[in-house]
């Protein structure tokens, strides 16, 4: 029996601490221990995006990170996107180009969005695609979120 | 499994050659924790060196040349602008490897220690002539990158030693990288082949150049006979030719899935002019 190690962190800007074998994962421990089941478990192995986070504002799949490395950082998910009920930007475009179907991979690429979004406000489709490279989706073929992107794109660059 | 974070690369070494059972070192993790999650490979002890201090730190020598800490990420090495410049055949290669995601986390060093022949990472420092300062219970040394891999999944790394960082020589005049990699798709997939050329120009007539190819050997390749086939030459016709002849000859490839044999020794060929075409161009200061 491996010994649970305590973890204290930052998800969504809120303190937290928990508990954890140390072969977890950040996406068991996210799921299991902090009760954050926004980031989904698609392939396990870091090809699908589906359990993208960011981690000190560095998108990551937090099925290749182990809790105990989340000490000491800031982790951010889907569930600190909307703004109470107010959904971001990019979140209401996603509905409003139907840019998904069943909903698996959409926190994982609003996180990704998000952080390409956060970097470079007016990215080209095709930076839009290779950014989103790594998140699998086998609903919409694509196209609708790469549309649903940069239309938020364009309306956070009218906001600011 | 038991999960350390030492604080210096003295006692990361000191773990592992105190360790009975199985020992990885985490950096990035894109390859040890895939392994941990498939049953490949289970730890006993798991040693993170993400505590030591300056392993994420990107530094310019004095001398010109670049310190690459161990756990510097790919995303890290593409923003900066300086190296980009310098060696943008390296960072490529570096670049090609995975995802955005993956980007944030997968390592140079982690790249060359997973001795995969297709590591697109590796060929880029081989042909830059890069170093890897290495760790252990003897004491450190510096050894060059080609040095390292001994076969698929293997390096000549002792048990207890640790890679701390790469040094990346300095540019200096006249001289340009590059790396290409056939892939069946146009993101996110393992190099069929891969080619690495650096190379420095006098004038229009190259000086010296270095070739390595990746996936078509156990291990990532410097093909010494592929650099003679360019140097002296301004990279005519007859002088990529050659070059082509030398890159397939130096291929001792699988046949597998993803390519034949003939395709991929082929493919070396091409890979190689076309890379050293743009390393070229690089060296000569035009635009690439």
């Amino acid at each position: 029996m491996t010994r649970r190690l305590h973890v204290s962190t930052t998800l969504n800007g809120d303190a937290v601490d928990f508990l954890c074998d140390p072969r977890e994962t950040l996406l068991d421990c996210l799921r299991d221990h902090l009760g954050a089941t926004g980031a989904k478990e698609g392939c396990g192995t870091g090809d699908c995006g589906a359990c993208s986070v960011t981690l000190d504002g560095r998108l990551v799949c937090s099925c290749l990170v182990l809790g105990v490395e989340a000490e000491g950082k800031e982790i951010g998910t889907i569930e600190g996107m909307a703004d109470g009920e107010t959904l971001h930007p990019l979140q209401r475009k996603f509905i409003e180009h139907a840019a998904l179907q069943c909903g698996i991979c959409t926190p994982g690429i609003l996180i990704a969005a998000k952080n390409l979004l956060d970097r470079n406000p007016d990215p080209t489709e095709t930076e839009v695609r290779y950014w989103l490279a790594g998140n699998l989706c086998r609903c919409t073929g694509y196209d609708k979120i790469v549309r649903a992107v940069m239309d938020a794109a364009s309306e956070l660059r009218e906001a600011s | 499994m038991n999960y350390h974070t030492p604080e210096s690369f003295e006692d990361a070494a000191a773990i592992a050659a105190a360790a009975t059972g199985t020992t990885r070192f985490l950096a990035g993790g894109t390859d040890v924790l895939v392994q941990l999650r498939t049953d490949l490979v289970t730890p006993d002890d798991l040693i993170d060196i993400k505590h030591i201090p300056g392993v994420k730190q990107i530094t310019r020598r004095e001398d010109g040349g670049w310190r690459i800490g161990a756990a510097v990420a790919g995303a890290e090495m593409t923003e900066t602008a300086a190296l980009c410049a310098d060696w943008p055949g390296l960072v490529e290669g570096m670049d090609l490897v995975g995802s955005t995601q993956v980007q944030g986390r997968a390592t140079l060093v982690g790249n060359l220690c997973n001795g995969s022949p297709a590591a697109d990472g590796v060929p880029g420092m081989i042909a830059a002539g890069c170093t890897v300062t290495v760790i252990g219970p003897e004491g450190a040394r510096e050894v060059a990158v080609e040095e390292i891999p001994a076969g698929p999944g293997k390096t000549t790394l002792d048990r207890g030693e640790v890679i701390t960082g790469v040094n990346i020589p300095p540019r200096g005049a006249h001289g340009g990288d590059a790396y290409l990699r056939f892939i069946p798709r146009t993101e996110m997939d393992i190099a069929v082949v891969g080619c690495a050329v650096n190379l420095r120009v006098d004038g229009a007539t190259i000086t010296h150049a270095r070739v390595v190819l990746g996936a078509v050997a156990p291990t990532v390749r410097l093909v010494p006979e592929a650099g003679e086939a360019i140097a002296g030459t301004t990279l005519d016709s007859a002088a990529l030719d050659r070059l082509a002849r030398a890159a397939s000859a130096a291929c001792h490839p699988i046949d597998d899935k993803r390519g034949t044999i003939e395709f991929r020794t082929h493919v070396a060929g091409v890979l190689a002019k076309r890379a050293a075409t743009i390393a070229y161009s690089r060296a000569k200061g035009d635009q690439a």
